[in-house]
């Protein structure tokens, strides 16, 4: 009989949940820790200008997920305006639109942005050399000069936009830089000035991040083409290379904002920063719900807390399966330890450790006493629920009169699970004796104390909940114990005399 | 306190998870389960394979049976009633005499037919089987227990059990009840497990708590002069469950009738390690050499082989010299 199948299954579901954990973790920047904290920014951009009585067409560029930066949540209050999101060949645009209005107008859009070093700019490609600049006398002679000069002194298209840039440099202005300056804005004047020189180019606008700043206006930036490279120079100083904390607003060589209708627009921003668990974080991800991607944080709130439990039932099953594989204890009901622990969840431990001992020992006083009357089995276990569940209201309600709020979870305990617990514990004190109760009763115990310290475990649930790929990983692992033909644990113990002669 | 699991893999010991996946779970068919337990099954059917077990008095199947009793227990001055789908011992009543309408139990204590009656419909009602569920009563002759064995035991028949791999007797021990055990011949209540040497019935060494017994703790007896008779007989009707039940790896728990000798008792598909500790020797190299045997073959053959190759000294001698020969050869 071939083994092989069966390694297949479970190196498929190892691998397949690895693979999805590891994308999850490097894709969604889900993290594998749950303490570590992400740096949140929180960016407003407020859009002012006075309506001229009639429609108003406002488009603005909006930030996309770039290196260094990914979008979580967007929001918007801009009452009575119609509101689009678009996204074509020139960027993610917001189009806000109105009929009709007058006066002093304010849009307001913010956006949250996780600080993601790993994330990655998505392709950006090089836009088309602009050939159709036309440049009037005498600016053209001009242009041609700064062009040679700073194409002499360089090597490839970013030390030439280098060079370029330096020579607008205040020191080195000369008097060709200085007559184009009274005719051109710096930044769009180095586009053209390397479009002509035949470098790709584009004037892109950043804001750079600085923690309570308000009314900050974007910074334009030259982003140059080579092959399929880009760099961004600083048009100001000819620094190559982006800041780290500069934000690409629009990159796609734009206009940040188009206005139709109104005078006066300007667009101002304000932002902050603030720390935020990285969990949080994961979970006002803008989640693209692809197959991939799948992931509990789609559901409402309410089903996610309901799944947080459901996805720790594997663990504290594995608890239980290395438990009798790998040791060997004896519990009392396969998977009874594991609803005792799910029930410690909800009491705390100390508080559920009393309950239960208390519960259980006093419905065996009283299962004693149902056994003297003979009766069938399925009414002298309902006999015992019933009892049960007189016990814990009384111990509800006593603990209460007395000040013990803790008391109150009492109630979490599954009293079926519990009945028969009693039921099979009674059967073994006549059978066995009370030794064997307390060896299964101890096992139990142990057991759904171990269970409660890996499912109440910050860092298993954070995995758990996070990385559905887990629970093949979980799945596999249990194929494989339940394959161990070994030793148990407590097997060197028991056959330890047979060793010794 | 502990030991290795490389010591214990050299005594060739094996464990619960082995025994379950490797033994259980490939030899034993789930489906032939309930041949043996049910007793009542395992009875008829060893009937018919003609393996001698306790002649069956009567079985009562319903409560309005129950009426019947008395019709049935005339002219039988001993026997035992049981419940077909018991575990462990459980609501087994052993009648050793009766006068008129008063039952005598091994212990004395004398009770009525309206007890008797009572107990039966206890059984049916499912009282002692397992879950609960409905049973029958089999009521069975007494067995005449051998008394060239009543001194290695205390109270209780001793009853002998062999572990039966693919039709090969592999394995087998004695458990011998005693105070400590309450009468019950279960090694983890106390009672004295004697293995037993398979070529030729005679004891290889006595535990009781997992540690090594010269002697029956209550009647003082030394264990190194059992010899079970009739030891093929035994061996015959042991191996000759595997034809009945289908079941690869089984255990068989035999008696020793006065009249008539060897008898099954009852089956186990789930037979338990403690014989190896009763032996002071693990059962995987016998299971590994039984494997490696062609299928086929009779009883006959199949017992002829154990004792070909099973053969072990007693450890129960009292440290002798060893013979001269080894140390000049």
């Amino acid at each position: 009989m071939s083994r092989l199948p069966f390694y297949l299954i479970v190196g498929l579901l190892l691998v397949v949940g690895i693979a999805i954990s590891v994308h999850r973790h490097v894709q969604l920047e889900v993290p594998w820790t749950p303490g570590e904290q992400r740096q949140v920014w929180e960016v407003e951009a407020l859009v002012n200008f006075n309506a001229q009585g009639g429609p108003v067409m406002v488009d603005m560029a909006l930030p996309t997920n770039q290196q260094g930066y990914r979008l979580l949540t967007e929001n918007t209050a801009s009452p009575g305006y119609g509101l689009a999101f678009l996204e074509d060949e020139r960027g993610r645009r917001a189009q806000w639109s109105i009929r009709d209005a007058a006066g002093s107008q304010q849009l307001y859009y913010t956006v949250q942005l996780l600080v993601a070093p790993g994330s990655r700019a998505p392709e950006v490609e090089s836009p088309p050399l602009r050939r159709d600049i036309v440049w009037e006398r005498p600016y053209d002679t001009a242009a041609a000069q700064v062009i040679e000069r700073a194409w002499g002194r360089s090597a490839d298209a970013f030390s030439f936009a280098r060079e370029l840039i330096r020579d607008f440099g205040d020191e080195r202005q000369g008097e060709n830089v200085r007559l184009l300056l009274t005719q051109f804005e710096r930044s769009p004047l180095l586009v053209r000035l390397l479009n002509q020189a035949g470098v790709p180019a584009r004037e892109v606008s950043g804001l750079v991040l600085e923690d309570g700043r308000r009314r900050q206006s974007l910074t334009s930036w030259v982003q140059v083409f080579a092959e399929d490279e880009w760099a961004l120079f600083n048009p100001a100083t000819g620094a190559r290379g982006r800041p780290d904390n500069l934000l690409l607003w629009e990159s796609a060589g734009q206009a940040v904002l188009e206005v139709q209708g109104a005078t006066n627009s300007r667009v101002s921003f304000s932002m902050l920063t603030h720390n935020q668990p990285a969990a949080a974080a994961v979970r006002n991800q803008l989640a693209d719900d692809t197959l991939l991607n799948f992931s509990i944080h789609s559901l409402p709130l309410e089903e996610q807390a309901l799944f947080q439990t459901i996805l720790l039932i594997p663990i504290g099953a594995l608890v239980v399966v290395i438990l009798r594989v790998l040791v060997g204890i004896k519990t009392s009901g396969t998977f009874m330890p594991v609803l005792i622990a799910l029930a410690f969840i909800q009491t705390t431990l100390i508080t559920g450790l009393v309950g239960f001992l208390l519960v259980v020992a006093v419905g065996l006083v009283i299962r004693s006493y149902l056994s003297h009357l003979n009766l069938l089995l399925v009414a002298r276990v309902t006999a015992v629920i019933i009892t049960v569940i007189a016990i814990i209201s009384l111990f509800s309600v006593l603990s209460y009169r007395f000040g013990l709020n803790a008391g109150l979870t009492i109630t979490f305990f599954p009293m079926i699970i519990l009945s028969w617990t009693i039921e099979r514990m009674s059967i073994l004190w006549e059978e066995e004796g009370p030794k064997e109760v307390l060896i299964q009763g101890g096992g139990s115990l142990l057991t759904a104390v171990l269970a409660y310290l890996a499912m109440n475990n910050p860092w298993i649930r954070h995995i758990t909940f996070n990385f559905l790929g887990v629970q093949l990983i979980l799945m596999a692992l249990i194929l494989l114990l339940g394959n161990y033909t070994g030793y148990r644990l407590l097997e060197l113990r028991r056959f330890k005399p047979v060793t010794e002669d | 306190m502990w030991t290795t699991p490389d010591k214990l893999r050299a005594k060739g010991i094996i464990g619960m998870n082995r025994r379950n996946i490797r033994y259980i779970g490939r030899y034993n068919d789930r489906r032939l389960y309930p041949l043996v337990d049910d007793k009542l099954k395992t009875k008829l059917l060893a009937q018919e394979y003609g393996i001698t077990t306790p002649a069956l008095i009567g079985t009562v199947t319903t409560q309005f049976g129950v009426k019947h009793l008395r019709g049935m227990l005339e002219g039988h001055h001993g026997f035992v009633i049981k419940p077909a789908k018991g575990s462990g011992g459980k609501g087994i009543l052993v009648i050793e005499q009766s006068a008129g309408d008063v039952y005598i139990k091994p212990s004395g204590a004398q009770i009525r037919l309206e007890d008797i009656e009572r107990h039966v419909s206890n059984i049916l009602s499912g009282l002692y089987s397992l879950g609960g569920s409905p049973d029958v009563a089999v009521v069975e002759a007494l067995i005449n227990f051998d008394e060239r064995l009543s001194e290695y035991t205390y109270e209780g028949v001793p009853d002998i059990r062999v572990i039966v791999f693919k039709g090969y007797p592999v394995m087998a021990m004695m458990r011998l009840s005693t105070a400590d055990s309450d009468g019950k011949a279960n090694l983890h209540q106390g009672a004295v497990g004697v293995g037993l040497d398979i070529t030729s019935g005679t004891a290889i060494r006595g535990v009781q708590f997992d540690r090594t017994r010269h002697d029956h703790p209550d009647t003082g007896h030394e264990l190194i002069s059992l010899r079970i008779p009739d030891w093929r007989t035994l061996l015959l009707l042991a191996a000759g469950c595997y034809e009945m039940t289908g079941l690869g790896y089984l255990g068989t728990d035999m008696v020793l009738d006065r009249d008539r000798g060897p008898m099954l008792l009852e089956l186990n598909a789930r037979p338990g390690l403690a014989i190896q500790m009763a032996n002071g020797e693990g059962l995987r190299p016998r299971l590994d050499l039984i494997e490696r045997q062609p299928e086929g073959g009779s009883p006959e053959q199949r017992v002829a082989f154990a004792q070909q190759h099973f053969a072990r000294q007693s450890e129960l001698r009292e440290a002798e010299p060893e013979p001269s020969a080894v140390a000049v050869g």
